[in-house]
């Protein structure tokens, strides 16, 4: 599969990251070597092959519905870069 | 002339009524100063993991098997990845292509359709976002609602006109009551609604291009949206014009839809497996004991109603559409022996005055208990009170809560059972009315419902007519 | 002796007899760091009059640690302290809540040093790519100290910290271990909770512990390992005590070597010195075997598709709103003010890595690929454990090199992306898996680098590694020698 500045340019939108025109290069290039070297993976036959997304046969790890108490306030937005009236502030969502 | 048929789906958003948030201890309260019920796990912060409420799979189980859904054995969860402020961790931890149920259906009727199977295609659970403000240059971000439990009930393409949407809605609202396991509230956000609609000429099996409407936050809103938008998809295909497929907003104030103002972004969610939240298994037993434990449901309650007392079937849908009502029948029902009665007075009187005053059904209990209402039934029966003078007793004790035989006793409202006072005024009006007794006598009955009429202005509504009827008849010797 | 020589353990004695206080141990330690750390930028975030206070009000009675101090790994969050994994993005990050690692340490009276250099948010394998400047090894500053726990390892090869704590995603405890000449465990996935570890691939991440010798590993994994209600893959199983294992014989043990450890362009002093540990390992009665791990040359293929996809949505949350760095449209104008936000703050708070790594697990995960790569990587995924499976049936444990080669020259991968990922070639495989493993020092390269040599075993048999290791180190002095800076 070869991997084009298009689809790079894609993906960084949907990845909401900026790139200059010099990163979009070398990432185009890089990515295209690396992605051609997991082209091994197509010489393993998988088509009976389940996938696995976790490695213990972990199940049904609860919580009971009984609350705990919250942050306050002050430490929710202690680290926000702007906040106002106890509520993180952005700028305009259109 | 082309005709054209609606085809609309709706999906719709519960907000599930747990103590807690979906994955982390928080209380799922609303109306609380913003970002007071957050935590590290709710805002998302670096490190912090879910873990799922019991209760949530619990209730959504429920939902899903009061839709008649087939729950899946093996539940998990899927990220599904987009940008947005009130997402915590632009991703929102959703089901993707194992939901929690799937191929239910609900019945519902309107006026022009006796019943019809409305198909639901899925049910998933999906965790709520946070809640933006927007202000003049910026917008304002509170997460007390980022993590609230959330259902999402997706239905087949089975809906053609905006009042079965409507039904289909109060159906849903009904079932979801029943169970408890929500407020349902549109105003409040708890229960949402957005539809797809599009139009076909009659006949054509192909699906017309769809619509996406959002922003309805009423019941009627939807309904309003939804005819506003045939109207005018009509108008343009007879125009011979596109459907263009878009997402357009209900404006409630201007009763329109318009266009949404969207970038031309591809929505690429990226769905891939949750790796923070294990699988979850309902076993067999489990889904049967659910379903053992749910509750009388409308559609099975209306047609119980109907055998079990011989109501109308009109009656028997208002009764059972709201578990409130119907639990006060029953409960009324079971001390009297009239259940026609008091379905009559509760979808009469009862239900005018709780609309006419805001009030909730559930509250009726309160204000007016059931024992109270028969006590008022038995006043009539033993002729104590007539049924006119019963509608006054009844509005006083709506408004003041008092009991029946006290307003009676208070008010001095018992009819007159003295038959010697009773033939004293009889004898007095035949005696004032001569002309008209001549009238009654020569066989008018219109005059001898004038002579009770008078006498029971004398009486000042005490008396009770058919027996003023037949005194006066005996008097004059007439049958 | 200088006291940063000594093991935890040994400290642990002192503090017990009361023959030091946490005070005086605490400044000999801050005194060495000012030292060290201009020459080699192990701590990144350290506060030495906030851990003087610290020192003082220490339960040294009731608590197993008595005030020994700890580094830690900056992507590990500490309550109130400065947490960053690296990143300008989380510049200024001070969350408000600790990970269940560090409750458990502190419950324990561990004093928390500070925090120690990472490759940015575990992205590497040689501590560079981090924002705060790469580190230095301590057998050799013009070497990389391997990574991403670089900062940890360095931090115990050059005594600066008795021990510390790492996090292992693809190889990120035990390479660096290996570079810096100490031990390194990875757990079994699930061993310890990874609540407050800020995640990279939240299906291969395990915190474990970087230490001088075999018994401080197992010492740390006694506090740190068990069941956490706040991690939804966290074990519940019982917790051994580690340190019950340690004098346990070896004999008979049957140890697995597989072939496809020992290809070309391992380094001939790194397989020179995991053959000299396999004599050794004889000699003390173990019986080793050859087999074939068959699926181990697609494991860094299907590693480098499924962590940077996790990583791509566990990242996705830097962005500006909530905390960390927030870059603005330059003019008020912009057409979309808060899309802009995004997109500088992410281009401006990642390194280019972070970068590289988000836009592949983005690609991988996008509509079109998914198949083709996610989906096959995860099918990929478990050929490759049930080739552990079916080797396990078989051997107690499995033997291989840790990395293939000694510490690289700072740089020297800097550019090659491809080439760095190939250099977790030996450890990527037991994070696939699941299963734990070991890195402890078994000889040195020509240029007097350290080697390390990985012992790999059944889900949560922490012990036989342990007790391998530690039957080994007590033949061997190589856990013995420091580096002189």
């Amino acid at each position: 599969m070869n991997i084009n500045k298009n689809t790079i340019e894609y993906v960084a939108k949907l990845a909401k990251i900026q790139l200059d025109l010099q990163s979009l290069e070398d990432l185009t290039l890089q990515l295209d070597k690396i992605l051609h070297y997991m082209e091994k993976l197509n010489q393993l036959n998988t088509d009976n092959t389940p996938i696995t997304c976790h490695v213990l046969e972990l199940k049904n790890v609860f919580r009971e519905d009984s609350s705990l108490p919250s942050l306050p306030n002050n430490a929710v937005l202690s680290n926000a870069p702007e906040k106002e009236k106890g509520h993180f502030k952005v700028p305009k969502v259109i | 002339m082309m005709t054209y048929e609606t085809v609309i789906g709706l999906e719709v958003h519960v907000q599930l009524n747990t103590q807690t948030k979906a994955f982390c201890s928080c209380k799922a309260e609303f109306g609380q100063p913003a970002n007071t019920q957050t935590c590290p796990v709710c805002l998302g912060l670096p490190g912090t993991l879910p873990v799922l409420n019991k209760q949530y799979l619990s209730y959504a189980a429920c939902v899903a098997l009061a839709l008649d859904c087939k729950v899946a054995s093996l539940i998990k969860f899927d990220r599904k990845n987009y940008f947005y402020p009130d997402l915590p961790k632009n991703y929102q931890i959703s089901q993707y292509d194992k939901p929690l149920a799937a191929n239910g259906f609900i019945l519902i009727k309107t006026p022009e359709i006796p019943q019809k199977k409305i198909r639901i295609l899925r049910v998933h659970m999906e965790e709520d976002a946070g809640k933006l403000i927007h202000t003049a240059n910026s917008s304002l971000v509170d997460y007390n609602r980022a993590g609230v439990p959330l259902l999402e009930i997706v239905s087949e393409p089975d809906l053609n006109s905006a009042e079965e949407a409507y039904e289909y809605l109060k159906q849903i609202k009904s079932i979801l009551e029943y169970l408890e396991v929500s407020d349902c509230d549109m105003e409040k956000g708890s229960l949402r609604c957005d539809a797809n609609i599009s139009l076909r000429p009659k006949g054509q099996t192909k699906l017309g291009t769809k619509t996406e409407l959002k922003n309805m936050n009423s019941f009627k809103g939807v309904r309003n949206a939804l005819n506003h938008e045939i109207i005018r998809q009509e108008k343009l295909l007879k125009e011979g014009k596109t459907i263009a497929q878009e997402t357009r907003l209900w404006d409630e104030s201007k009763q329109k839809t318009s266009t949404m103002r969207t970038k031309e972004e591809a929505h690429d969610y990226r769905y891939f497996p949750e790796p923070d939240l294990v699988p979850f298994i309902i076993d067999e037993q489990t889904i049967n004991s659910i379903k053992a434990a749910l509750p009388e449901l409308p559609y099975a309650k209306m047609p119980r109603l109907i055998r079990q007392y011989g109501l109308s079937e009109y009656d028997a849908g208002v009764i059972s559409s709201d578990k409130h009502l119907a639990l006060y029948f029953e409960t009324a029902a079971k001390n009297y022996p009239n259940p026609k009665a008091i379905c009559n007075w509760l979808t009469g009187d009862i239900l005018n005055y709780l609309n006419s005053n805001n009030i909730e059904l559930e509250e009726l209990t309160k204000i007016l208990a059931p024992e109270n209402l028969i006590s008022m039934l038995q006043l009539i029966d033993n002729n104590t009170i007539s049924g006119k003078i019963a509608k006054e007793i009844l509005s006083e004790m709506l408004a003041t809560g008092e009991n029946a035989n006290e307003i009676v006793k208070k008010k001095n409202l018992s009819q007159i059972s003295d038959s010697a006072l009773l033939e004293k005024i009889i004898a007095e009006v035949i005696n004032e009315q001569t002309k008209v007794v001549e009238e009654v006598k020569s066989g008018k009955d219109k005059a001898l419902m004038f002579l009770v009429g008078q006498v029971m202005k004398k009486t000042k509504g005490k008396a009770n007519p058919q027996i003023v009827n037949s005194f006066i008849k005996e008097k004059l010797k007439i049958n | 002796m200088e006291i940063t020589a000594f093991t935890a353990s040994q400290l642990l004695e002192l503090l017990s007899n009361k023959k030091i206080s946490p005070k005086e141990l605490l400044s000999a330690y801050l005194k060495h760091i000012e030292n060290i750390n201009r020459k080699t930028n192990i701590f990144i975030h350290i506060d030495p009059e906030e851990l003087i206070k610290t020192s003082k009000n220490i339960d040294t009675e009731k608590t197993l640690l008595k005030g020994l101090p700890i580094a830690i790994k900056d992507n590990i969050c500490v309550k109130n302290q400065l947490t960053t994994c690296g990143s300008h993005i989380l510049k200024g990050f001070k969350p408000p809540y600790n990970a269940t690692v560090i409750d458990k340490l502190q419950q324990q009276g561990a004093i928390i040093m500070g925090k120690v250099n990472m490759d940015e948010f575990a992205f590497g394998s040689s501590c560079e790519s981090s924002y705060y400047g790469p580190t230095r090894n301590p057998w050799n500053t013009e070497c990389a100290p391997g990574g991403s726990s670089g900062g940890s390892a360095a931090a115990v090869a050059a005594g600066i910290a008795p021990w510390s704590l790492g996090s292992d995603t693809g190889g990120s405890i035990r390479q660096p271990a290996s570079l810096c000449g100490v031990a390194g465990l990875k757990p079994t996935y699930g061993r310890i909770s990874r609540y407050g570890l800020i995640a990279f691939a939240s299906s291969l991440d395990q915190i474990g512990p970087l230490t001088r010798d075999v018994r401080d590993s197992a010492l740390l994994m006694n506090i740190i390992s068990g069941y956490d209600s706040k991690d939804s893959t966290s074990a519940n199983m019982p917790v051994p005590n580690y340190l019950n294992c340690l004098n346990q014989d070896i004999k008979g043990i049957k140890i697995a070597i597989p072939r496809e450890y020992f290809i070309s362009g391992t380094d001939e002093d790194v397989k020179a010195g995991v053959l000299k540990a396999i004599d050794v390992l004889k000699k003390l009665g173990a019986q080793l075997e050859e087999i074939s791990l068959p699926h181990t040359e697609y494991a860094v293929a299907a590693y480098y598709i499924i962590a940077p996809s996790e990583a791509s949505s566990n990242l996705a949350r830097f962005d500006g709103v909530q905390y960390g760095l927030r870059e603005t449209a330059r003019t008020s104008d912009a057409e979309n003010p808060l899309i802009e936000m995004y997109s500088k703050t992410r281009a401006n708070g990642f390194g280019i890595e972070a970068k590289r790594r988000i836009i592949l697990g983005t690609y991988a995960l996008s509509s079109g690929y998914y198949d083709a790569y996610y989906l096959k990587a995860l099918k990929v995924r478990t050929k490759i454990a049930e080739d552990f499976k079916t080797a396990f049936k078989k051997f107690d444990c499995i033997l291989t090199p840790t990395s293939p080669t000694g510490a690289f020259k700072l740089g020297e991968k800097l550019n090659d992306p491809l080439a760095m990922y190939l250099s977790d070639i030996f450890t990527i495989s037991a994070n696939l898996a699941g299963i734990p493993a070991l890195s402890v020092p078994c000889g040195f390269t020509k240029e007097n680098l350290p080697v390390g040599l990985q012992l790999m075993a059944r889900p949560f048999e922490e012990e036989t590694l342990l007790k391998i290791a530690y039957a080994y180190e007590q033949s061997t002095e190589w856990h013995k020698k420091m580096p002189e800076l």
